[in-house]
């Protein structure tokens, strides 16, 4: 009988000397690493050797080319009309082609249109689609394919999300609205080969546009034998490098090259394979056991310990996205009341926000549209030349202003969605209020859906978590989000100043002037504290070190078809090793680029 | 009959054993349970969960107050470190920089305070609800104890997160949507003793002699369904506190800055490599507790069982 | 008995009823719906979707629109993922999570038992306290808890076995079964532990002893069958924790059955899909607990339905 308290007495006894121990080691050095650092290892790649057109050379290339995606949720719909969301955009953009593409380092390169003109206003396209441009059945992608499909994106009946990113061409907000037929659209075929688009405005980065899903060409005979089934494997035709094979729902999507696409000769990747894993920890360490060459996440917290153990997988940049915070303007306690914004933005260390919770180099910013655009330059507020403590000082008397006091405190309310990252900012942000101005915040955490509600709603919610990743590479994707007609205006802002300078901008043909018009509709909303920028998202992800082709780029976009997998270093030494007469420096010598990756 | 969960019925025929020994007991008074009492004190295993239960209750009420830190201001030099007295974080932080102590005893009371009021919802409509159809009988039980079967067979996970989703996370509710699928065994439990009880000699035999309803309901009645009870309630807790950390791991549990063992194991799980500190200790606490309450539990069902083992 | 069974079949149906019933209502009144996105949606956009899926109809008549579907096994159109019904997704689901569930569930029977039996032979010993404490840590760590310990140290630290998938081979099912049995084993020891020692001390095994029978054939043909016994209606709860973990394990293990359906569902207001998986898991239950007490009358000579 006595044993089993022993037992639990040994226990008891172990668990104490565990923690001691951990104290123990705590005490030493409060930073020792809790094991020995060693880079797990990868397999390093062979130096890169190009040819003259900058392909790469053969004898670099692994025999085997699958590609194995991690990709975030599972889509909705492979419908390119309909789609939304990144992780649907990249599968997509493997199995169609717009007019227009993209290179590897986000460059606007020629698609299914080999080349175009502008007209000298601006509002008039004209693409003259590629002689061997192919349906993965062997038809040759028309011009007429591309007027069905534009009409189908605007079709009130299609009900597509990202209809409106088509508003720029003739007639495409009445026919949206349905008060025009689809046939309407500017949007027509000179020939069989030659697409003519006409715009309402100069849109200066309408051929931007022209790379998103909702203008990809679907195929006409196909969608009217199968119906809504026309994008299930089996039925699905697309114009693009690859073509669907398999779809197990929340499994994989399974794509293999296209021998019918144009450049099929160049498609070095034979075949992908898309996972849906939404549990970054879970993909993670299916990266880890080998499973897939490329995350869609990495975990928030792992930064440190990946710099130490993964760094050859480890791929950070910068992304086109601002995470922020949004207050409802159309009640108490911030409707009306400057200062007390100001107060709350000011309040918040973005320092801290980005180097001890988000961790991967994510940027801190004061503006709403991200730095780094080429003709873009943010209107960076005054405060932000402060340092953070001047920063709290002000705010501190901005609160005061505003008519709070530690007696008489502010009660806020702030909303996130369920998020790893999300909670953690919130606390953090929370705290800093309560440290700083001795604000009291209710943190409410909700569920997406019910979060997206109220946000909307705009009856309960006081300061919102918000983020938007840009739609197409130009500042107006982030500021047409304050006219007061935008379906996610949730700030309830309505400034009829600013919506007519919005307004002014859509119609603007001079690029100098536009982009002035840009900056003070951007001044007027960081002024006006309509919300509170934290910071410019990256991306970031786990990337096997011998898949290469692809480059970081703002917009994220990393189709298959760039990518290659070259072998290891310890693959080609066993060759040559094991084929000793092999020459490898012939005559060619001097016309090949030899890319050492260890000397980048 | 009809066959029920395994746990729900092995409890059923311990009881009937029971009551057998009551009927020739109740001669003696109270006595059984001063026997079982004595039983229950020479298991050894029942007796340790006592002890770590005490232990803990004890910890995580007043732990705070010998503890400097707070529970939700981040310490922002010393975000993610190990335990370390240097530091004084003596269980290390979070990845906020949040005193991890403090955290463990704050979500210890919210865990133990789940457990215990969502079982005592479950426990007070069980209770109504089987005595109700035990002691009417006949049709109304018939009917009454068929909607406990239809109940029955509802998938019940799904209704405690959709009531998560539609009403929105709010600790109340919480022990509200968890007791509230719980009582299913206890009503069934209640019924079939209030049931055979009611015909008992020994109530036939009060009655006879001149006993108000109160006083059978009080000194016989209430008495016999304590045993159950007690064993109910400690078997049910560790379920309660199991299926709060469940509703943690999907996002649905206690708001932010307050926290429960569930939601600290689930953080600490995603830091298995990198904090793991963040996990030891919460799931120390949390299957400490759960094994305490499981032992204790199987320790009084075997004290009530009043054979010799 | 026939009579019986019967009858059990029959009261299956307002059971379904209720489920339908407060599922239905439940998941409607929950803030939001199925075609919100954080990009934001033209009011005309959404007013064609919802026209699109009948969702412009008063809630009363979807409902019943809903229950004549479902009475011709049409469960709709997933009102997420667009492309597929919800028919579907389950057919491609189901097979996943009873192949895994299956496994776990013999799992869960072969060490519970073989752990209870043990620990009820040595009753009150160390090797009692010691096999009972092992088979309680299923029920003392959460599943979510123990699935990543599981990957951490079989996939990574030693690479023995994936770290999650599914294509229907044996290596990846390991891990994820045993994660999900564990909780499973523990009740099952349980049971069988104290059923075991009540056969034990009972007088037909103090008599077959007293006779001299040797003990291994005392246990395996006396001992053992009425001791399993509870054990047996153990499978209904069982479906339900199977159920439960499912959750969470398919999620870890990135395994596409239909648990995880749900809860996704249920954050996605796809309607028709948590519908279509509740009603199906609902019947499932229902079946589930219905063969228990078939299985029950059938083994136990004690019990007759015959009221």
């Amino acid at each position: 009988m006595s044993i089993s308290r022993t037992n639990s007495g040994v226990l008891a006894a172990s668990a104490v000397v565990l923690w001691l121990a951990l104290l123990a080691t705590g005490c030493g050095d409060p930073t020792a690493p809790q094991e020995p650092r060693q880079p797990i290892r990868l397999d390093e790649p062979v130096p890169l050797v190009f040819d003259r057109a900058g392909e790469p050379e053969p004898e670099i290339l692994a025999e085997d080319q699958e590609l194995h995606r991690g990709n975030g949720e599972e889509p909705q719909t492979l419908d390119p009309h309909r789609a939304e969301g990144v992780p649907t955009a990249n599968i997509l953009r493997d199995l169609f082609e717009g007019l227009t593409t993209t290179a590897p380092d986000g460059r606007i390169v020629p698609g299914a249109a080999g080349r175009w003109d502008i007209s000298r206003d601006g509002m008039i396209y004209t693409f003259y689609l590629r002689e061997d441009g192919r349906w993965s059945n062997g038809e040759p992608v028309t011009a007429a394919d591309f007027v069905f499909s534009f009409r189908r994106s605007v079709d009130p009946d299609t009900a597509a999300v990202f209809g409106r990113m088509l508003m720029p061409i003739e007639n495409a907000q009445p026919i949206l609205a349905g008060e025009l037929e689809p046939e309407a659209l500017g949007v027509e075929a000179l020939n069989d080969r030659t697409v003519q688009i006409r715009l309402d405005d100069p849109t200066p980065y309408f051929l931007g546009l022209l790379t998103h899903a909702s203008t990809y060409p679907v195929h006409a005979p196909s969608l009217t034998e199968h119906g809504d089934d026309f994008v299930l494997p089996g039925n699905l035709i697309s114009n693009g490098a690859y073509r669907l094979v398999d779809w197990v729902p929340r499994s994989r999507i399974e794509l293999e090259a296209s021998p019918n696409y144009h450049s099929a000769g160049q498609v070095i990747i034979d075949r992908v394979l898309y996972y849906p894993i939404e549990d970054e920890n879970t993909e993670f360490q299916r990266f880890r056991a080998g499973d897939l060459h490329w995350t869609d996440q990495v975990p928030s917290n792992l930064f440190d310990w990946l710099g130490a153990n993964l760094p050859q997988a480890l791929s950070v940049s910068p992304w086109f996205g601002t995470y922020y915070f949004g207050f409802n303007l159309t009640r108490a306690p911030f409707e009306q009341n400057l200062p007390l914004r100001r107060a709350l933005n000011l309040a918040i260390d973005r320092r801290i926000l980005t180097e001890k919770v988000t961790q991967f180099g994510e940027i801190p910013t004061f503006t709403l549209v991200p730095d780094g655009l080429p003709d873009y330059e943010p209107p960076v507020p005054d405060y932000a030349a402060l340092d953070q403590a001047e920063r709290e000082e002000l705010a501190r008397e901005m609160y005061r202003r505003a008519g709070y006091s530690d007696d008489d405190p502010l009660e806020v309310e702030l909303r996130y969605n369920t998020s790893e990252n999300h909670r953690k900012i919130a606390v953090a942000v929370s705290a800093m209020w309560k440290q700083v101005l001795g604000v009291r915040t209710r943190l409410i955490n909700e569920e997406f859906r019910v979060f997206l509600q109220n946000r909307a709603m705009k009856r309960n919610t006081e300061v919102y978590r918000a983020g938007w990743i840009g739609d197409y590479q130009d500042a107006f994707t982030f500021l047409e989000l304050f006219h007061s007609q935008h379906p996610r205006n949730d700030a309830g802002y309505a400034n009829p100043r600013y919506d007519r300078l919005l307004e002014q901008i859509s119609t603007e043909r001079i690029p100098a002037r536009r982009r002035n018009l840009m900056v003070e509709a951007e001044r007027i909303l960081l002024a006006g504290q309509v919300v509170m920028p934290v910071y410019t998202y990256v991306t970031k992800r786990l990337v096997s070190p011998l898949l290469k082709g692809w480059e970081p780029n703002v917009m994220d976009f990393h189709p298959s078809q760039q990518m290659y997998f070259v072998k290891s270093r310890a693959q080609v030494e066993a060759e040559i090793e094991a084929a000793p007469e092999t020459e490898t420096g012939s005559g060619e010598a001097e016309d090949v680029t030899v890319v050492d990756e260890g000397t980048t | 009959m009809t066959a029920r969960a395994a746990e729900t019925e092995a409890t059923e025929r311990q009881l009937d054993i029971f009551e057998q020994a009551m009927d020739k007991r109740t001669v003696k008074g109270r006595s059984l349970y001063v026997d079982a009492w004595h039983r229950l004190k020479r298991n050894k295993a029942a007796v340790a969960g006592v002890a770590i239960l005490l232990f803990i209750i004890i910890l995580v009420t007043f732990g705070p107050m010998l503890n400097p830190w707070d529970h939700e201001i981040p310490d922002w030099d010393n975000y993610s470190t190990p335990p370390s007295l240097e530091t004084g974080h003596v269980m290390g932080t979070d990845a906020l920089g949040r005193d991890l102590f403090e955290r463990v005893m704050v979500g210890g009371r919210i865990s133990l305070l789940v457990g215990i009021i969502a079982t005592l919802v479950s426990l007070f409509i069980g209770v109504a609800y089987g005595a109700v159809a035990g002691y009417l009988g006949g049709r109304v039980d018939n009917w009454m104890m068929r909607a406990v079967d239809a109940i029955y067979a509802l998938p019940f996970m799904f209704f405690v997160i959709l009531l998560m989703v539609v009403f929105g996370r709010n600790i109340f509710l919480i022990f509200v949507a968890i007791g509230a699928v719980n009582w299913l065994d206890m009503a069934r439990i209640v019924r079939g003793q209030t049931l055979s009880l009611k015909n008992k000699d020994f109530i036939e035999a009060a009655r006879v002699s001149g006993a108000t309803e109160w006083h059978i309901i009080s000194r016989h009645i209430i008495p016999n369904l304590l045993g159950v009870v007690v064993v109910y309630v400690s078997l049910t807790i560790p379920q309660v506190i199991l299926v709060e950390s469940f509703l943690s791991f999907l996002g649905l549990g206690v708001q932010e800055p307050l926290t429960s063992w569930g939601a600290l194991v689930n953080e600490g799980a995603q830091e298995l490599e990198t904090a793991p500190w963040s996990l030891l200790f919460p799931a120390t606490f949390l299957a400490a507790t759960l094994f305490a309450f499981n032992f204790l539990g199987d320790g009084l069902r075997d004290a009530l069982d009043p054979r010799d083992r | 008995m026939l009579n019986y069974s019967l009858k059990r079949l029959a009261s299956a149906i307002p059971t379904l009823l209720i489920l339908i019933t407060v599922a239905f209502f439940l998941i409607r009144i929950a803030p939001g719906g199925p075609f919100d996105s954080e990009k934001g949606l033209p009011a005309e956009i959404e007013a064609n979707l919802e026209a699109k899926y009948q969702l412009d109809d008063p809630l009363v008549i979807q409902y019943f629109r809903y229950l004549g579907d479902i009475a011709r096994f049409d469960f709709g159109p997933s009102f997420h993922y667009r492309d597929w019904t919800v028919n579907q997704l389950i057919a491609q689901g189901a097979p996943v999570s009873f192949t895994l569930g299956g496994i776990a569930l013999i799992l869960a029977f072969v060490v519970g038992t073989l752990i209870g039996v043990w620990a009820a032979l040595k009753q009150n010993s160390l090797s009692d306290y010691l096999t009972m404490s092992v088979a309680m840590i299923g029920i003392s760590i959460p599943n979510f808890v123990a699935a990543p310990l599981l990957i951490l140290l079989f996939a990574i630290a030693l690479g023995w076995l994936p770290a999650g998938g599914w294509d229907g081979s044996i290596q990846r099912m390991v891990l994820p079964a045993i994660a999900l049995s564990l909780p499973m084993i523990a009740y099952v020891a349980r049971i069988t532990r104290g059923s075991m020692i009540e056969v034990l001390h009972s007088s037909f095994i103090r008599t077959a002893r007293a006779k001299g029978m040797p003990e291994h054939e005392v246990l395996l043909r006396h001992a053992l069958k009425p001791a399993l016994l509870p054990v047996i209606s153990y499978l209904g709860p069982a479906a339900a924790a199977i159920l439960t973990g499912s959750v969470v394990i398919e999620r870890i293990f990135t395994i596409p059955g239909i648990g995880s359906h749900f809860v996704q569902g249920a954050l996605n207001r796809d309607y028709t899909l948590v519908m279509g998986v509740v009603i199906f898991y609902g019947v499932l239950i229902i079946a589930l607990n219905y063969l228990v007490d078939l299985l029950y009358a059938w083994l136990d000579p004690r019990i007759r339905y015959d009221r």
